[in-house]
């Protein structure tokens, strides 16, 4: 069994839709759409849920009314300002703001009046679904939320107990964006990273960006620049530059209106339709397979 | 006036609309800055090429242990919600690529054993660019603070007559602390069915915060009508439309900035500020201490 990831640097790059289409493409595989905070995955492969579960990210912390002595304790050593008087006036506790307490704790040990509790709340679900092309795990978190990369690594973890289990091929990640906290826990431990990128400046950028983070966790990375025909020249040159940082350009995919068609239609490209553009990620499927199966591992 | 731009996901135009409102502004004589909080993937350099006139690095405070004064209670592992610290035979191991740099160690060690050291998580540079005063924020890679390059990121704004903000893509803790403090904001997103779910979740960050917002819709020509329709239903608002000019496209490939390249666009972009400051009077007339919470925090 091996897994890969695709990632894109900054999403928006066609990621979701070509990981669709490998869906399709695969045979025995399992789905896991790691993109957390903009999950869309489950807009093309139509997945029925058969199981969800909470999520919960960590603690966080609320004040009891009725024993809040007002001492300010725990606004005094709350290093996030997640604790504060409500502008009303009206209340005389403060207040905690789920959006900004990180749940450190501190002020639950502070406070001499019993007057914090500090509990793990749930603020997101992932479910395992059935899709036309395997399973899939996938999640929503909830609004505002921080904590997606232990997230993305539950999901992780499930998808690939299931792939033990069923005894499948492939686990097919669609990773998070950026180089910060999910996409690390998207990619770590992975067999193979497939970045996804635009053949503009700014997908140059993040793609060396991502390069490096890749080779800092040792992971092997391949690229495709979707789009590839919108810029020829930049195209070769961040296929020059990834060879040089040691990431093998597996793939080209061609502009084509029918991607979002497709998307519109609620498919995978391939699925959608049998032109140009779905023989560019048939080759770039082939290519992510020779190269796991070449030893990426 | 502060205003951020923001999108439920990347690659949607947000740094186009940053990087192109703040020139706009700037070319009609306003004092205006822009702010690159993108920190994992900053992308306006790219299109602004900044003269950088200063770098500096952004540091977290890590505790380290003063041994002679350690007796090896283990306290600060309990204290610890973040398992940044284990202590074993009496020894205490720090680990700081998990620490929050909550305080919860060194404020609840009974022996006073810990001073705080600073840690480079990433750098901020500032400069200027065509009468745009800028600053951006640059993460280090396999570092998962970006929070905190953010917030150094934003205490660099001096008071320009507007702020302009480019805000990560997403809904997670990053872009919270990006957005927090904004007057308003605009979400960039595309009219198709990724789009919509993400503006989706972007709309529900922006409610949560308790901020105003309205929609800008880049390439509205491509896809679908369902932004439009859930605009509508939801009563948001659309400020700013850019159709799926190819030219723009090519600009963008090549890092140039949309409204020098193609001067038809600025009045595309003075309209959609005129709106943003027209609401933004309306907001503040309309409703003097309305809900601040999120200002304050
Ligand atoms: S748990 Fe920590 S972050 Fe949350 S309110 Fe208490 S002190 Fe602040
Ligand atoms: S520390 Fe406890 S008693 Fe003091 S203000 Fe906070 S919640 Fe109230
Ligand atoms: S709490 Fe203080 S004394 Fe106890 S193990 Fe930690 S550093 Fe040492
Ligand atoms: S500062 Fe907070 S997160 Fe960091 S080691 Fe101490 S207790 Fe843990």
């Amino acid at each position: 069994m091996k897994e890969i990831v695709v990632i894109s640097g900054k999403g928006g790059t066609g990621k979701t839709s070509i990981v669709a289409s490998f869906a399709t493409l695969a045979g025995k595989a399992i789905l896991a759409d790691c993109d957390v905070d903009a999950a869309d995955l489950h807009l093309v492969l139509n997945p029925v849920i058969e199981r969800r579960e909470d999520f919960s990210g960590g603690k966080k912390a609320s004040i009891i009314e009725e024993n809040c002595i007002g001492c300010d304790r725990c606004i005094e050593e709350c290093r996030f300002d997640a604790i504060s008087y409500p502008d009303s006036g009206k209340a005389d506790t403060p207040r905690v703001n789920h959006i900004f307490c990180e749940g450190c704790g501190v002020c639950f040990r502070v406070c001499p009046a019993d007057a914090i509790s500090f509990k793990q709340a749930v603020n997101g679900e992932w479910f395992v679904s059935s899709t036309k092309y395997g399973p899939m795990v996938h999640a929503r978190l909830g609004m505002a939320e921080g904590n997606s990369g232990k997230l993305v690594s539950q999901i992780r973890q499930e998808a690939r107990s299931i792939a033990e289990k069923e005894n499948l091929d492939y686990i097919i990640v669609d990773g998070s964006p950026g180089v910060g906290c999910p996409v690390i826990s998207s990619i770590t431990g992975a067999d193979l990273v497939l970045v996804i990128t635009e053949p503009t400046l700014s997908g140059r950028h993040d793609l060396l960006r991502v390069a490096e983070l890749t080779s800092f966790f040792r992971i092997p990375t391949i690229v495709c620049v979707n789009k590839w025909d919108l810029n020829a020249d930049i195209t070769g040159q961040i296929e020059q530059e990834a060879r040089e940082h040691n990431v093998r350009p597996a793939g080209r995919v061609r502009y084509d209106t029918s991607v979002t068609s497709a998307q519109i239609a609620g498919t995978s490209i391939i699925a959608f339709a049998d032109g140009d553009v779905s023989r560019d990620i048939r080759d770039l499927w082939n290519s992510v397979v020779t190269t796991l199966d070449g030893g990426a591992a | 006036m502060k205003i951020a731009i923001a999108s439920g996901k990347g690659g949607t135009g947000k740094t186009t609309i940053a990087t192109n409102l703040a020139l706009t502004l700037a070319d009609a004589g306003t004092n205006v800055q822009l702010l690159d909080c993108d920190v994992e993937e900053p992308n306006c350099h790219i299109f602004l090429k900044p003269k950088i006139e200063s770098a500096t690095p952004v540091t977290v405070p890590i505790p380290k242990v003063i041994e002679e004064k350690c007796t090896g209670c283990g306290i600060c592992a309990e204290v610890c919600e973040f398992s940044a610290i284990a202590v074993v035979k009496k020894k205490v191991l720090i680990f700081p690529e998990l620490c929050h740099g909550c305080g919860a160690c060194s404020l609840f060690c009974p022996e006073n054993a810990f001073v705080e050291v600073p840690r480079e998580v990433g750098a901020i540079e500032k400069g200027s660019a065509d009468g745009i005063i800028f600053t951006q924020g640059l993460l280090n890679i396999g570092e998962l603070m970006s929070p905190a390059v953010i917030s150094e990121v934003k205490k660099s704004a001096g008071d320009p007559d507007v702020l302009i903000i480019d805000s990560p893509p997403g809904t997670s803790c990053p872009v919270i602390e990006a957005v927090k403090d904004a007057e308003f904001i605009l979400l960039v997103t595309e009219p198709t069915p990724f789009g919509l779910n993400d503006l989706k979740l972007a709309v529900g960050m922006a409610k949560a915060l308790n901020l105003p917002f309205a929609v800008a819709v880049n390439r509205s020509d491509v896809g679908d009508d369902a932004v439009a329709e859930y605009c509508r239903s939801e009563n948001i608002e659309i400020f700013l439309e850019i159709p799926n000019d190819r030219r723009i496209a090519e600009a963008y490939s090549r890092g140039e900035m949309v409204v020098r390249e193609l001067p038809e666009y600025l009045e595309t972009f003075k309209t959609c500020w005129d709106r943003i400051r027209a609401f933004s009077e309306k907001e503040t007339s309309s409703k003097p201490n309305s809900d601040g919470t999120a200002k304050e925090a």
